[in-house]
């Protein structure tokens, strides 16, 4: 409003990244240049123990994730069993519930069942990755499973009647088929992982915070630079991860071609 | 000339899906080796499910397959000695054409320069050489299909199954392809099994025909006798054009069948002694001549006004309808070199025909 440059009538997510440069603990004008608060940021111990236990849920969580996943979506398009619309359904929950009834249920169920604190290290942070895989998998599954509906089943005999066997044809046939749908999925698991807020501000102990959680406690006193950069650093990862799942989920790379 | 041993034996086969779809109602043929062999039917009655069996994707609900002379009932498809080229092409989008031709043999460990060697042999066979690192989408629908060709002979199979090979390529490519596809199976001397609802296909193709309906198989015989002979009304009906009176039988002398038809009057012809009550009398178009004059007494003739014209250049069909409102086909050669058209519509005329150049059909 009152600045004489007018950044202020910038988007907020554009303010927050310009800002993040800006030479300027105030952050109400604009005073030049600076790489300074990323440098601050890192040298934040707090803020980088925080980074790096979000990488490490969030390469965990992709990893399992997609696995479980693939193998939900193979299962149900592969196989019939009593009960598979209902089940169908039921993996749709996570996706539909809302964020803070999940992470409600997840404390719950990790007090309930007394999930050990004071673990070393990566297993401090092992509640946070069960439950981020639980409400990222079905992300995956549905992904792959959108990709499975194209699928020619043809191809799958074509392969058997050339003498491959089953294992073979997921190897050679369906998987290089899906791929461009598990990448995608992959991404997705990742950067929802990365963000989440809610849930992992519900299952996170005082020794297992988060980037976006330690951010959230950062800017309860006041917004500074290092947060900016911080947050900065998270946008820029999260966009990329997403441009790259938009990227292989696009028609374009999708290798299927043929059918007709 | 195809007089070998069989190579498929289908006993008693039938295929149920669920309580109410039979797909294929005991069917019992055998298949030589070396010969070329159609299914031909009309839509959903069966061929698929038939040929699916053999190659082991569906599992018989009753009756049994042999494939050279072994039971088939526990062999997964990808044990059994035979390939099969799907309606879909299936050529796997994401591998080279020689990886595509190369999979059989990658997947059953056959060396790798072995592999190289033999995929190049059979993209040759089916001149396709030389396109061997292109990818499926850059091929036309005619050259997929020798994709999946070449993929299937190049695992050197006793049986090769084709499902609808043809159907979506173009008039003129379709062909070209059953020609190529009757040279590729003299070259190789692999037994072929055909599906299709193209009769022209199968008549021009294959050394026998077995024809369906209904998940049966109505008369298996080699195409010039499924012509000549049906041994129904549907067969008569469905292979080529047939011009079929209903008629009853009016009494049987050794060899001979006399029929009585309305508007044709009585008339013999050749046919067992079991024939009796209500028959249907065939003929083909080509065996029907017209006459401006009444015809002697030994011919069979119906007197008619030419209803319709037909022209398709090298003959036309001339429709002509009687008293009773029946239309009879008639096929003429246009031999001589005029465009004088030799009947024209309001014409009436005599057909006539020998009586037996028609044909007795009980069921
Ligand atoms: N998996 C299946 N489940 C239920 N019914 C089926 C199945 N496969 C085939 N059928 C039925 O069995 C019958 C025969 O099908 P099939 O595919 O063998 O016919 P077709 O002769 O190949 O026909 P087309 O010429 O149209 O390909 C059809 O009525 C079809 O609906
Ligand atoms: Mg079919």
């Amino acid at each position: 409003m009152d600045a004489p440059d007018g950044r202020r009538d910038l988007p907020p997510i554009i303010l927050l990244v310009v800002y993040s440069f800006n030479d300027s603990r105030r952050n109400i004008v604009w005073r030049g240049f600076t790489f300074k608060y990323y440098e601050k940021a890192w040298n934040t111990e707090s803020l980088i123990e925080a980074f790096v236990n979000s990488l490490a849920i969030a390469v965990v969580n992709t990893a399992v994730a997609t696995i479980l996943g693939v193998l939900v979506a193979i299962a149900l398009w592969r196989f019939r069993f009593p009960g598979k619309a209902a089940y169908e359904g039921f993996m749709m929950l996570p996706i539909v519930i809302p964020e803070i009834c999940m992470g409600v249920a997840m404390m719950a169920f990790f007090a309930r069942v007394g999930w050990p604190t004071g673990l070393p290290w990566p297993l401090t942070l092992s509640n946070i990755m069960i439950a981020h895989i639980a409400f990222s998998f079905p992300f995956v599954a549905v992904t792959v499973r959108g990709r499975l509906v194209g699928f020619n089943r043809e191809l799958e005999d074509a392969s058997k009647d050339l003498g491959a066997s089953e294992w073979q044809t997921m190897r050679y046939i369906v998987l290089p088929y899906l791929r461009p749908g598990i990448i995608a999925g992959a991404l997705i698991a990742f950067t929802l992982s990365l963000d989440d807020f809610v849930i992992t501000f519900f299952t996170a102990g005082p020794n297992s915070v988060t980037l976006p959680v330690k951010i959230f406690s950062m800017v309860r006193f006041s917004v500074t630079p290092e947060v900016n950069a911080a947050s900065t650093v998270l946008i820029v990862i999260t966009v990329i991860a997403t441009v790259l799942a938009m990227r292989f989920q696009s028609p374009s790379r999708r290798a299927g071609g043929e059918e007709g | 000339m195809a007089e070998g041993q069989p190579i498929i034996r289908i006993r008693e086969v039938t295929k149920r899906f669920g309580q109410t779809v039979t797909a294929v109602d005991d069917v019992s043929l055998d298949i030589r080796e070396g010969e070329f062999f159609a299914l031909l039917g009309p839509s959903g009655c069966g061929k698929t499910t038939l040929l699916r069996m053999i190659a082991g994707f569906e599992t018989p609900s009753e009756g049994q397959i042999l494939i050279d002379g072994q039971d088939m009932s526990k062999v997964p498809p990808n044990r059994r000695p035979i390939n099969m080229v799907f309606q879909s092409y299936a050529v796997f989008p994401h591998m080279t054409v020689a990886d595509n031709v190369g999979y059989g043999l990658k997947v059953t460990n056959v060396p790798k320069a072995e592999i190289r060697e033999r995929a190049e042999e059979a993209l040759e066979l089916v001149k396709l050489g030389g396109l061997g690192g292109r990818k499926p989408d850059q091929l036309s629908g005619g050259q997929r299909q020798r994709v999946a060709l070449a993929r299937a002979l190049v695992k050197r199979p006793k049986v090769l199954l084709l499902d609808e090979p043809l159907s979506a390529l173009d008039a003129k490519l379709r062909e070209a392809m059953q020609l190529e596809l009757v040279r590729l199976q003299h070259a190789v001397g692999i037994t072929f099994v055909i599906v299709t609802h193209d009769q022209n296909e199968a008549l021009s193709m294959a050394n026998r025909v077995a024809v369906m309906e209904h998940g049966r198989v109505r008369q298996l015989a080699p195409p010039s006798e499924l012509y000549e002979f049906p041994n129904c009304r549907f067969v008569a009906d469905f292979i080529g054009k047939m011009n079929l009176f209903e008629g009853r039988v009016a009494g049987i002398s050794g060899e001979e069948v006399l029929v009585e038809v309305k508007g044709l009057g009585r008339f013999s012809l050749p046919g067992e002694g079991e024939a009796s009550g209500e028959v249907g009398i065939a003929v083909r178009p080509e065996k029907v001549r017209l006459r401006r004059e009444k015809p002697d007494e030994d011919m069979v003739a119906v007197h008619g006004k030419v209803s319709e014209v037909a022209y398709y250049g090298g003959s036309s069909f001339v429709y002509v309808t009687d008293e009773t409102g029946r239309t009879i086909s008639v096929n003429l050669q246009n031999e001589a070199r005029t465009a004088e058209p030799g009947v024209t519509i309001g014409d009436e005329l005599w057909c006539a025909w020998k009586p037996r150049d028609s044909l007795l059909l009980s069921t």
